[in-house]
This record gives structure tokens, sequence and C-alpha cells, in this order.
């Protein structure tokens, strides 16, 4: 194999970000792991997110559904048989399981991937904001049905007492294998068949690309990892809770994408560093001085400027020149 | 109504007596028409006639409520009825459709345009192949390879259109108002370049507002008008037709 510049560049990231994660474990306190932890989880969000609604064209706000299907999923298959039998009132197959914390992942990805093509069915006819609104009511659908289903999530109690199970290696490694997937689409005939159908519906049809097969695909890939990041996310927290995948969640994807560039994982990448810090920073400033909120604003703000002056978002739809493919053909030769 | 002997060449394209709505409009009323292999068919008629409707039923955008489409991809095989297949079966058995109004992807480069033409094919070095010998039609396009597709000018983009439309080898390229904004000194070139890629072997049925042209680069051409075929016969035929030089060609040839 023959290492060009671009592929050295991509293997000392990868090498530097293990070092990071490592170096990490054993430098900081628990309160910036936790930070960090986030903003990878938010990572994985926005670059899923990105493949439905920055590749495909497809404004979905029904992330955080996924995220809390991936999240309950995995959360009841992780759960000790003790405690299950305690708090919960599930057949005795799912009463007497206790998973591994990998496949219980996998399994959670995998069920909101099912539910995303389930759903993707009959809402994919729709297009731009009638889009929009319908998976923001399957957003509250799901929100609704785990309120109600009391006997499996506890209602709006929520699971808490979760194992810690995610740490910053299962949070890299994530990172990882989100941002390797999503570059591998971007750069595939495959990908170029989601960026002609955002472009132009009509014109992709005429040169074959199976619209209503592709958008799906589109919708179930990006859901498949908010699933995982939302069992990464229940397991960090240690608790997990309908109110915690609201609608406000979506919208704060949604402005990582927005701000990185509609189709940037590098932007998508960067954006949610930048949201998950920007937010902490204002958090002391928050409790100190007794104005709360302030992050939000100020988040509204960022996306209210980048929207006046760089209308495509911080990247654009491109990637840095030292990190996109070697031939500056975009992967096409 | 002149009605030559259709071209002693098996028909490429055999279009039945279809019927197709658009919602619950009535567009085309019972058409039939025959695409000869290797021949340049036009389709002229005024705006609301039902051309585009028809290249779009060809290539399974829409379906006939009634009616055939038989295809053959080439001489040796079976006739095809089509009128049934999605659009992705259709580019896959040889037509390639370029729509109205181009459907340039803008924010990608030229050479990612090109290559989503390629996007059901699979053999890499055949399709270097074709993307070599378009960028020998279209030199431009060479050149501009790497830009977004949005920055060419107008007659470019409807290069790259025809050119992304070529990138699925088709045996039969449709053109849905390739003129359509552009000047008269690049609609000349690119009605030479139609010309050439005819005679290396790909078929042509084209829609055109510009009739002087159409039936200047066509061989044969049908009159539709509110969703029937009112005319048809050879370009020559209908070039020197009282009625077809009064309403489309302005009264003079």
């Amino acid at each position: 194999m023959i290492m060009t510049r671009n592929r050295l560049i991509h293997c000392a990231l990868f090498i530097a970000g293990i070092a990071f994660t490592a170096s990490a474990g054993m430098a900081l306190n628990e309160y910036v792991l936790s930070i960090i932890n986030f903003a990878g989880i938010f990572i994985i969000l926005a670059i899923s997110l990105n493949i439905t609604n920055g590749f495909t064209g497809l404004f979905s706000l029904g992330h955080p559904g996924f995220m809390a299907i991936g999240g309950y999923v995995t959360a009841i298959l992780t759960f000790p048989v003790s405690k299950k039998a305690m708090f919960l009132e599930v057949p005795p197959w799912l009463a007497s399981m206790e998973m591994p914390f990998l496949p219980a992942l996998l399994i959670g990805g995998a069920c909101a991937a099912l539910t995303a093509i389930l759903v993707g069915v009959p809402v994919l006819r729709l297009r731009g904001h009638y889009l929009a609104v319908a998976t923001m009511g399957f957003l509250i659908i799901v929100q609704v049905l785990i309120t109600n289903w009391e006997t499996v999530t506890r209602g709006p109690l929520g699971l808490n007492g979760l194992q810690p199970l995610t740490h910053l290696w299962w949070v890299y490694a994530w990172v990882v294998i989100t941002v390797y997937v999503s570059w591998k689409i971007k750069f595939s005939s495959y990908g170029r068949s989601m960026l002609a159908i955002r472009e132009d519906e009509l014109a992709a049809q005429c040169l074959g690309i199976n619209l209503f097969r592709t958008r799906v695909a589109a919708l179930a890939i990006g859901a498949f990892f908010a699933g995982i990041a939302g069992g990464l996310w229940a397991h960090l927290v240690t608790a997990i809770t309908p109110a915690s995948f609201s609608l406000v969640l979506a919208f704060n994807i949604v402005v990582m994408v927005v701000v990185g560039g509609t189709g940037s994982i590098t932007g998508s990448f960067a954006a949610a560093i930048l949201f998950s810090v920007i937010t902490e920073i204002f958090r002391p400033l928050e409790e100190n001085f007794d104005i709360y909120g302030i992050g939000e604003i100020l988040m509204a703000l960022i996306l209210i400027l980048i929207l006046i002056y760089r209308p495509s978002g911080i990247f654009g739809n491109k990637e840095p020149g030292v990190l996109s493919p070697p031939n500056k053909k975009g992967g096409c030769l | 109504m002149p009605t030559l002997e259709k071209p002693k060449k098996r028909d490429m394209l055999k279009i039945d007596d279809i019927h197709v709505y658009r919602g619950r409009t009535y567009v085309l009323q019972g058409v039939s028409l025959e695409v000869g292999r290797r021949e340049i068919v036009a389709l002229i008629g005024a705006n609301g006639a039902g051309k585009t409707t028809l290249l779009r039923t060809i290539s399974g955008l829409l379906r006939p409520k009634k009616g055939k489409i038989l295809f053959q991809p080439d001489s040796q095989s079976q006739e095809i009825d089509i009128s049934g297949a999605s659009p992705e079966q259709i580019v896959q058995l040889g037509i390639s459709h370029c729509p109205e109004g181009r459907g340039i992807f803008s924010r990608l480069s030229v050479l990612e345009n090109l290559m989503i033409g390629a996007y059901l094919r699979k053999n890499r070095n055949e399709i270097l192949d074709d993307y070599n010998s378009i960028c020998r039609v279209f030199p431009i396009l060479k050149e501009r390879e790497d830009q977004a597709a949005g920055s060419l000018s107008g007659g470019e983009q409807e290069m790259l259109a025809i050119g992304r439309a070529l990138m699925s080898r088709p045996e039969l390229l449709i053109l849905d108002e390739p003129s359509l904004g552009l000047g008269p000194i690049v609609v000349e070139s690119l009605f030479q370049v139609l010309s050439e890629i005819n005679s290396r072997g790909v078929t042509i049925l084209l829609v055109e507002q510009n009739a002087i042209m159409a039936l200047d680069l066509a061989h044969r051409a049908y009159v539709l008008e509110t969703g029937r075929v009112v005319l048809y016969g050879t370009s020559g035929e209908l070039a020197g037709n009282e009625d077809v030089q009064k309403a489309y060609l302005g009264g003079i040839v």
C-alpha cells in the first residue's frame, strides 16, 4: 500500500487522538473529562445528522428520537438482572438478560436504524419543511411512548443507577468509527448519489439513482449512530429520562451541522466541539452571576451571525484541502 | 398529413398509443411514435403540448395509464416493454434522459457531476475511457473539472448535462430543450456536437422550441399539439409543410 500524504495525515490524526485520549484519562479531572466525553458524543451526533441533513438534504429534527431509542434499548439490555426484577416489568427472557456494553450498544443502534426505516418509508415522501415537521412529530411520539410505557421505561422517572460504562476510550472509538464511515460514504459513488439528491432530485433520478431507497438509507445510517450516541450518553450520565431527548436537543444538533457547514464532516466535528465548550465555559458565569441561559443565547447569536455572513457554514460543504483525498478529485478517479 | 414510411432499420423505441395523466390533467391523449436505431428524432410543439411529459414517461419518471413503450437496447436483443419500469431500470437498459433546465448539481465539481452519470456502472476502466472520450468532445469540461458546476456558463452547463447523460453509456439519449436560454452561436456549436455524438452511434430523441434548428439537425420529427401527434415526417417534409412553417418556423424557411 502506498502511503499518500493524505493517508499519512489521517494516520497521524488517529494516533494523536489515541495519545490525547490516553493522556486526558491520566491528567485531567473528572469534570473536564466529562466535558470531553460529552463533546465526543456531540461529534457523533453532529456527524451522523450530517449524513442525513447535510449529504442527502433531508431536514430531519428526529435525531434525538433515534438517540432515545438507542439509549433506552442499550440501558435496558445492560441493566443488572437484580435491578430489573425490582424496577421493571419486562418479559422473562429480557428480565434474565444482562449484556456486555458493546453488543448492547450495537443492538441499540440497530433498533434506531430499524425504526428509521419503518418511519422513513411513509415520511420520506415529504420534502423540505414538511419533512421537518413530520420528523418533529416522530420525536414527540417517541417521547410520549417512552413517558407512558412505564413497565419498561419507568415513564418520566427514567432509568437511573445505570452502570458508568462509558469512558473516554469508548467515546473515542465511536467518534473514529463515525468519522471513518461518513468519510467513506462521502467520497464514494454512493455518497455522491446522496449529494446529487440534495442538489437536484429530478436529475438524480434521471441518472438512475433510486431516490427513495437512498433517502431511507441516509436516514437509517444517521439513526444508527444516533442510537449509539444515545447508548453512550445514557451510560455516561448513568441515567436516562425522556426529557433529555427534547426538541431543544434536536435544534442544537441541527445548529452544529449548519454552523459547521452542511455536508462538511470536518465542519460538524469542529462545531460540535465549539458548542460543547461554549456551553461549559458559560456555566460558571450562569451559576455565579445568576444569568441562566447565556450559553444558549450565545449559541443562537453565533447561528444568526453565521447565517448572515457565511450562509454555507464554516467549511461550506467541503473538507479542508490537507484532509481531502490525495488526487484532488474527490476520490472520483 | 405526410405519411412517409418509417425507416427500414428496426425501431429502437416504439411508443404505442400512450395516455398519461399528471394529477387530474389528461396530458398525453394517445401518442404513438417511433425512433429508429441511430436516428435523430425531434419533437416540436407549443408550450403545454406534452413534450416534456412524453420524455418523462419514456424515462420512467411518469407512468402511462394506458399504452406500451417498447424498447430494444440493441439489434440482437428482445423488445422490452418499459412502460412500468423504474427510472433506474430504464437507465440500466440504455436510455439516458437529460432533463429540462439541465439539472446540474451546482455545488459539486464538474468531475463529480460526470461521475454521478456513471452511478449504475461498475467497471472503472470503462468509466474512465468514457470520461476521457467525453472530455475530447467537450474539452472545456476537462479544463474545468475541479470547478463547482454552478460556476459554469449556461452553454458549458448544457455540455456538462449532456456529458453526464453520456456517462451512463446510453443507446438512446433523450434531451429536453438543450438550447434553452443559450445564445445562437452556442446553440449552433452544441447542435454540431449532437450530430457528432449521433454519428458515433448514439440515437437521439430531442424536444426543441427552436424548430428551425431542430429540423436542421434531426432526420425526422413529430409535431405535438395538446397531447396528440398531429404531424410527422422527415425533417425536409416538415420544413416544407405550410402549417408547420406558419406555426413554428415564423413563416420563413
